[in-house]
């Protein structure tokens, strides 16, 4: 039987490659939300052709009715609170709670990244390149990141997840840079440590995980 | 009601980020100074607020927290009905000011952070400002501004129709390049400027910078 064409309402503008885009893929997924993506190539300048979309030139944009959202942060958390799955929902409804979750949401944005984004660099988009990775980064950058990891080890110790006693974007917010970090010695500094071992393991099991993953994995195949 | 804490500097942007808040909502708070030249942020007893080490960190009865515009957020949903609103109850306005209160942390906070450092943090520390730093930085910060005043002639705040966390959030940042060199980067933007004129006027504001007087 023919299946009935559905126009798509919501559109992720957006490039498989970015960290960026993929947070926003992770949240869409999570959350059982429909959508089509766009693709955007970034490289050609395509982006520019459409100013109004994105006023700073950059990824992702998404789209819903006449809503336009960019910074991927701004997406996921839009997506958590509207699209939450009743008894399931990613976000408190009580402020003392959803602020707690909103300071790990921060965390991973000013503590966790700058490292994570340097590392990601250095070994994997300069290798993609053809760019020498740069040790004496690396080995800086790891020296940080391990900071940023003990603090979620302890954090880990009185807590199930990093925002709370359930999933939230405090953990989604993290995919991105655990999914291609993950393909490099960097994992070692995830493994030796239990908890935040157990916490990344977790957050690979989830829904958004996995078919970010496919989706982004079946471009290069 | 709970007693509120801070646990900063009067001087520190992200202190002041956070203070601007609770005076705008008209809420009573003990404000706790540390002492970061001792390095009274990196103590256990602070590491307990905020493990990071980084001024500011809030209490509300049990509840502590740390990173200025989580805090920021959680007194303008908790306290809500208080003082001054400062988050929309539409989800998809509530959107829009959440896509300008990323552009403050990510695109203007980054360049006008280092400038304030510059020129600003380093006369008082004795240091030289670097002038080629200074050029790059307000070429980039007028790039950013230049979508502002875009942004502003569509629409009165930052976030939307009424004044917003997505506006407050540039306040500290923005009084200390207020009172630099950098200052005509703003005045030569009308929208910019009316912005500007518009939000440091406002009484709360004023007193977040009578506390750097006590």
């Amino acid at each position: 039987m023919e299946k009935p064409y559905v126009m798509a309402v919501r559109k992720l503008y957006g490039a498989l490659d970015s960290p960026s885009t993929m947070r926003a893929l992770a949240s869409l997924f999570e959350h059982d939300v429909e959508f089509e993506l766009i693709p955007v190539d970034f490289q050609a300048g395509e982006l520019k052709k459409m100013p109004s979309l994105s006023p700073f030139g950059e990824l992702p944009v998404f789209q819903e009715g006449d809503l336009t959202l960019f910074e991927s942060r701004t997406i996921m958390r839009y997506i958590s609170h509207e699209y939450g799955k009743r008894g399931e929902e990613q976000v408190y409804e009580i402020p003392k709670l959803q602020g707690i979750a909103a300071a790990w949401i921060d965390v991973e944005d000013h503590q966790f990244d700058p490292p994570a984004s340097k590392l990601i660099w250095e070994l994997v988009f300069k290798p993609q390149k053809g760019l020498p990775t740069d040790e004496g980064v690396v080995e800086e950058e790891e020296a940080k990141l391990v900071k940023v990891l003990d603090v979620y080890e302890e954090r880990l110790s009185n807590s199930v997840f990093l925002g709370g006693d359930k999933f939230t974007s405090a953990d989604l917010t993290h995919i991105p840079s655990l999914y291609l970090l993950m393909k490099t010695p960097v994992k070692r500094l995830f493994e030796e440590r239990p908890r935040v071992r157990a916490w990344y393991r977790g957050v690979m099991s989830r829904p958004g995980w996995e078919k970010m993953v496919e989706m982004v994995e079946k471009v290069r195949a | 009601m709970a007693v509120l804490k801070v646990h900063g500097s009067p001087f520190s942007t992200a202190t002041m980020r956070v203070v601007s808040a609770l005076y705008e909502k008209g809420l009573q708070f003990e404000f706790v100074s540390i002492d970061m030249k001792v390095g009274q942020h990196k103590s256990e007893a602070f590491l307990a607020l905020n493990p990071f080490g980084q001024v500011p960190a809030f209490e509300d009865g049990d509840l502590k927290l740390f990173e200025s515009r989580a805090i920021t957020q959680y007194i303008a949903h908790e306290y809500a009905s208080n003082g001054t609103q400062l988050i929309c109850p539409d989800s998809k306005k509530m959107a829009i000011m959440s896509v300008w209160m990323e552009v403050e942390a990510h695109q203007y906070d980054p360049h006008a952070a280092k400038l304030c450092f510059e020129l600003c943090i380093k006369p008082m520390l004795g240091l030289t400002t670097d002038p080629a730093a200074v050029e790059d930085l307000e070429a980039k910060l007028g790039k950013v501004l230049d979508v502002y005043e875009a942004r502003l002639t569509q629409s009165k705040y930052l976030g939307g129709d009424c004044l917003g966390l997505a506006d407050l959030h540039h306040l500290p940042t923005l009084h200390y390049l207020l009172g630099s060199s950098a200052k005509k980067l703003f005045d030569s933007r009308p929208h910019v400027s009316a912005w500007v004129a518009d939000i440091t006027a406002r009484p709360a504001w004023a007193k977040v910078i009578a506390m750097q007087k006590s």
